[in-house]
């Protein structure tokens, strides 16, 4: 087509002055660096920080003197940031950033490790790993039953209800019947019952999704509190006894060290969790459901122009998001504890901070669950070795962390554009 | 219809072409009546009914996922897959099929693009091929050209033209009669929900004109020569960031005297919006000076802003300058509402509001049911009328009108467009922005041509269109003249400055037909 070309004259480039974002973490990251060599390194003590690599205390150990360890990773961290502050490729910036906070973990690290009474200076990196996954997998199922929802352009604060329910179900179908795959079903349609609801009022009667959300949360303790007092607490052994999934290991992968003991003699939830990682994640890039969810979740009406049917996609999602979260609160109730009125205690909200915290991506929703995990864990960890810090503090950390990530400090988190807008054709 | 035609369906703003094309696209369903292709009726459920028969439509608002590659967007609904049950995309093929059409229609298009990073003109072209893909027969464009630049909507004349060359017949809404007398092979005209009347391409401007609007209109504005005096506004390198902290200005100099209208044209989305939002106070100015009369006036809140003599008409009205739910007395006074005579202490003075609302009412010409109607059930001529009274009813040093008249009917912009001339005479300092070339052409003493955040030009409103749509595709003055200086010689009397058709915003059309011509 000949028209005549249009000179670029005007392109001024956006000339963001010289503190850029990177530069900004990069300075964050060399102040950290030089708290934790100069503070950390003062406080460390000359014990040697070990990190053992078995289960039991005596066994191989990754072993390094305290204040050498918390001053040299110190100043792996200033270095970071350092690199960071003089700017590096755009493509650098994530990988140097993680070092650089890996590092500031280890120099924080070694200086407790190193000033724990004496005899514990160690610290049992299987448990800490198999501990974190384990907090972490709630989190993730509930991370995930947002995402399913939430790229469809539903908005799902009732995640707390979907787990709470799921568990409740999975509890007291799994006793009934005796059999742990009946209480998995039950889990998740206990979960799926309240994504019903969700559906129904969101998607149907347009009622805020929020404040649906909210609603569907109280409804859920309501409910099971309420059958929970009048049923499982009368008759515990026949109600709220029910079986649990065994531990498997799976042949060979658990001979890895480290990692088998930490991840691969686990039950059925963890593998479960992670697989279905994997499968929404090539789910919602590489075929046409995940196409079409995303449209849905971007510009519905696009989608609808182009014969999508975007309340029968929401529908779908939602529900299946029910099941998903439905099979996490299961993990409490059919492997690790009975049923107790409120089970869930907040770990919904955490899925969903999650979920902002992973972009509302599959595998971004994972780490940010095992960072959530991982913090939970260490507080604990730090709590039997009378650390100076107070566990309440670490605890506050990874809700501090979320909060930065959505003002927009780790990058630009954008929501699907159509969350929370319901569609009302023509 | 026939195979291989061009349809122009023509009409005013809210005429009922669009509602009309999007029943035929399977998006609203009809009340009564029967669509018929090939002679056989043809009921729609949907828009993927209408696919099936052979109907596509290019949408007035793009309807693409702007996440999404040109890829992604063009598959969406009819996506290429392999692995069965599993339905796992394949995008090489999906891709292979966009390229190909795209050449063969030479309609080129990246299919790894994002579609956000892309400008209007090949979203647009993304969008045809989209439809394309899909094998039609029949291509709806709606409004195809309403944020084209002039040159962009010659290359999508062309693009027409391959297509109907190709067999395809397409219908082409506009109000915009140029283009239609450019393109066309046979024009319908609505009115009000009705077809009042065919035309060929041949029948001249004035009369399709008048069957789009039903009585002779007239296509220019009344007015004499300005008389500028003293600068009232003065801006000074200028920059400021858009919603998403992107340069949307970048180094603006202007300078609106009072008693003049200055101008200011340009391509939606090249910064106007946000240079006016910076002069109003809404949106803060990262370098730069603004002054008013004298005082600078960077930081200021918008409410001192107004209340130093600024009348101000936003773009949006349904966003920023109604209260759709207020009654039309209550949007009169919500610049003054808290002062004398209209409020004292806590209380309002409904007596007075209503009294003032009366009279307004009158003077402007407002059609509403009663003082006491909610703004929201005007007409938007008329909602458009009650911001115009409210911001003139105060006395101004500077009046900024962004869009005065975007979606409202020929006879309430006739109207809107002498009450700006009446307040230019009476010494006012007038800015007025329009997206729509003949608007600013017949308003205003100077014409500042704004691109990419920059003023690329100040003309005269005697300057050809030709060379102010040069400008507004970013070719600078020097350039421009000399592009044009070759065509315009060989077709006389194409000028159409002297006489700009009110309900024409089609800068390029000449520059269309001329290029027909050409061939």
């Amino acid at each position: 087509m000949s028209t005549m070309a249009v000179p670029d004259i005007a392109v001024a480039p956006v000339d963001e002055g010289f503190w850029t974002r990177s530069r900004k973490v990069g300075l964050t990251l060399l102040a950290l660096g030089l708290l934790s060599a100069v503070l950390f390194g003062a406080l460390a003590t000359d014990q040697q920080a070990r990190f053992t690599l078995s289960d039991d205390a005596a066994g191989t150990a990754l072993e390094i003197n305290g204040t050498i360890g918390a001053i040299l990773f110190g100043i792996i961290t200033i270095a970071a940031g350092a690199a960071l502050l003089a700017g590096v490729p755009k493509r650098w910036f994530l990988p140097v950033l993680g070092v650089g906070l890996v590092a500031f973990v280890l120099s924080f690290l070694c200086w407790q490790v190193s000033a724990a009474p004496t005899g514990q200076n160690f610290m049992p990196l299987v448990n800490i790993i198999r501990g974190t996954f384990i907090l972490a997998l709630p989190l993730i199922f509930g991370a995930l039953a947002g995402v399913l929802c939430e790229r469809s352009g539903v908005v799902n604060v009732a995640i707390e209800g979907q787990l709470l329910m799921g568990a409740f179900s999975g509890a007291l179908f799994g006793s009934i019947s005796g059999s742990v795959w009946v209480g998995l079903v039950a889990a998740a349609i206990g979960g799926a019952f309240i994504s019903l609801l969700l559906a129904v009022f969101a998607i149907r009667y347009l009622v805020d999704q929020v404040v649906m959300g909210i609603v569907l949360n109280l409804l859920a303790v309501g409910v099971t509190g309420f059958l929970y007092e009048r049923l499982m607490q009368t008759d515990a052994a026949k109600y709220n006894s029910a079986p649990r999934f065994s531990n498997w290991e799976i042949p060979l992968l658990k001979d890895i060290p480290v990692l088998g003991p930490a991840l691969f003699r686990g039950n059925i939830f963890l593998y479960l969790g992670l697989l279905l990682v994997l499968v929404i994640h090539i789910g919602l890039f590489r075929t046409r459901w995940g196409l079409r969810t995303r449209s849905v979740g971007e510009h519905p009406i696009a989608a609808d122009t182009l014969g999508v049917k975007v309340l029968r996609v929401r529908y779908r999602n939602v529900l299946l998001a029910g099941v998903v979260a439905g099979i996490g609160g299961a993990s409490y109730t059919l492997a690790l504890y009975s049923f107790t009125k409120n089970m869930i205690g907040g770990k919904g909200f955490i899925a969903l901070a999650a979920l902002i915290f992973g972009r509302w991506n599959p595998t971004g929703a994972l780490l940010a669950a095992l960072f959530f995990g991982f913090a939970d864990q260490l507080a604990t960890y730090l709590g039997a070795i009378n650390s100076v810090i107070p566990s309440q503090f670490l605890a506050m950390l990874p809700y501090l962390a979320t909060i930065l990530a959505v003002a927009g400090l780790v990058g630009r988190v954008r929501a699907p554009a159509a969350d929370g807008k319901p569609y009302i054709k023509g | 219809m026939e195979p291989g035609e061009i349809h122009a369906l023509l009409g005013e703003n809210g005429a009922g072409k669009s509602t009309l094309m999007n029943v035929l696209y399977g998006l609203y369903q009809p009340d009564e009546g029967e669509i018929l292709v090939d002679g056989k009726p043809l009921k729609l459920k949907g828009p993927s009914d209408a696919i099936g028969a052979g109907i596509g439509m290019v949408h007035q608002h793009f309807m693409l996922v702007p996440v999404f590659t040109v890829t992604e967007n063009i598959m969406l609904g009819a996506e290429q897959i392999r692995g069965g049950i599993a339905g796992f995309l394949d995008r090489r093929r999906a891709r292979r099929e966009v390229t190909e059409v795209s050449e063969r229609y030479n309609l080129r298009v990246d299919p790894d693009a994002v579609i956000e990073d892309l400008p209007v003109g090949i979203q647009q072209r993304v969008e045809i091929v989209k439809a394309l893909t899909r094998d039609v027969d029949l291509l709806i464009l709606d409004e195809p050209t309403a944020v084209l630049t002039p040159q962009e909507t010659e290359e999508l004349l062309t693009v027409m033209r391959s297509l109907k060359a190709a067999g395809k017949s397409i219908v082409f809404i506009t109000h915009k009669l140029g283009e239609v007398k450019a393109i066309a092979d046979r024009i319908t005209v609505i009115r009000r929900g009705k077809t009042v009347g065919t035309a060929s391409p041949e029948a001249s401007r004035d009369e399709l004109a008048a069957l789009m609007v039903g009585r002779n209109v007239r296509l220019t504005v009344d007015k004499t020569p300005a008389t500028p005096g003293e600068p009232v506004l003065e801006v000074a390198g200028l920059v400021v960031d858009d919603d998403r902290q992107i340069r949307a200005v970048d180094g603006v100099d202007l300078t609106v005297r009072a008693g003049e209208v200055l101008g200011v044209a340009g391509v939606q989305g090249n910064g106007q919006t946000e240079l006016i939002e910076a002069i109003m106070g809404l949106r803060p100015a990262l370098a730069g000076t603004i002054s008013l009369a004298g005082d600078r006036i960077n930081g200021w809140k918008p409410k001192k802003v107004l209340r130093a003599g600024v009348g101000y008409v936003p773009e949006d009205r349904s966003v920023d300058g109604l209260i759709k739910e207020f009654t039309v007395a209550e949007n009169l006074v919500l610049d003054i509402y808290d002062r004398p005579p209209f409020g004292a202490g806590l209380a309002l003075k409904p007596d007075a509001i209503a009294a003032s609302a009366k009279e307004r009412i009158e003077q402007f010409d407002v059609r509403t049911s009663s003082a006491e109607a909610a703004v929201g059930t005007l007409s938007g001529g008329n909602q458009q009328k009650v911001i115009v009274a409210r911001e003139l009813s105060r006395p101004l040093k500077l009046f900024i009108a962004a869009q005065p008249t975007r979606g409202v009917d020929v006879g309430s912009i006739e109207f809107i467009h002498s009450q700006v001339i009446r307040e230019r005479d009476i010494g006012t300092a007038v800015l007025v922005v329009s997206s729509e070339l003949d608007e600013v052409i017949g308003l205003a003493d100077r014409i500042a041509v704004m691109y990419r955040g920059r003023i690329i030009g100040i003309v005269g409103p005697d300057t050809p269109r030709e060379e102010i749509g040069l400008l507004m595709a970013g070719i600078s003055p020097d350039a421009a003249h000399d592009a044009i200086a070759a065509p315009a010689a060989d077709k006389p009397g194409a000028t159409t400055a002297d006489s700009p058709g009110v309900a024409d915003g089609s800068p390029a059309s000449d520059a269309g037909s001329a290029s027909e011509d050409e061939a």
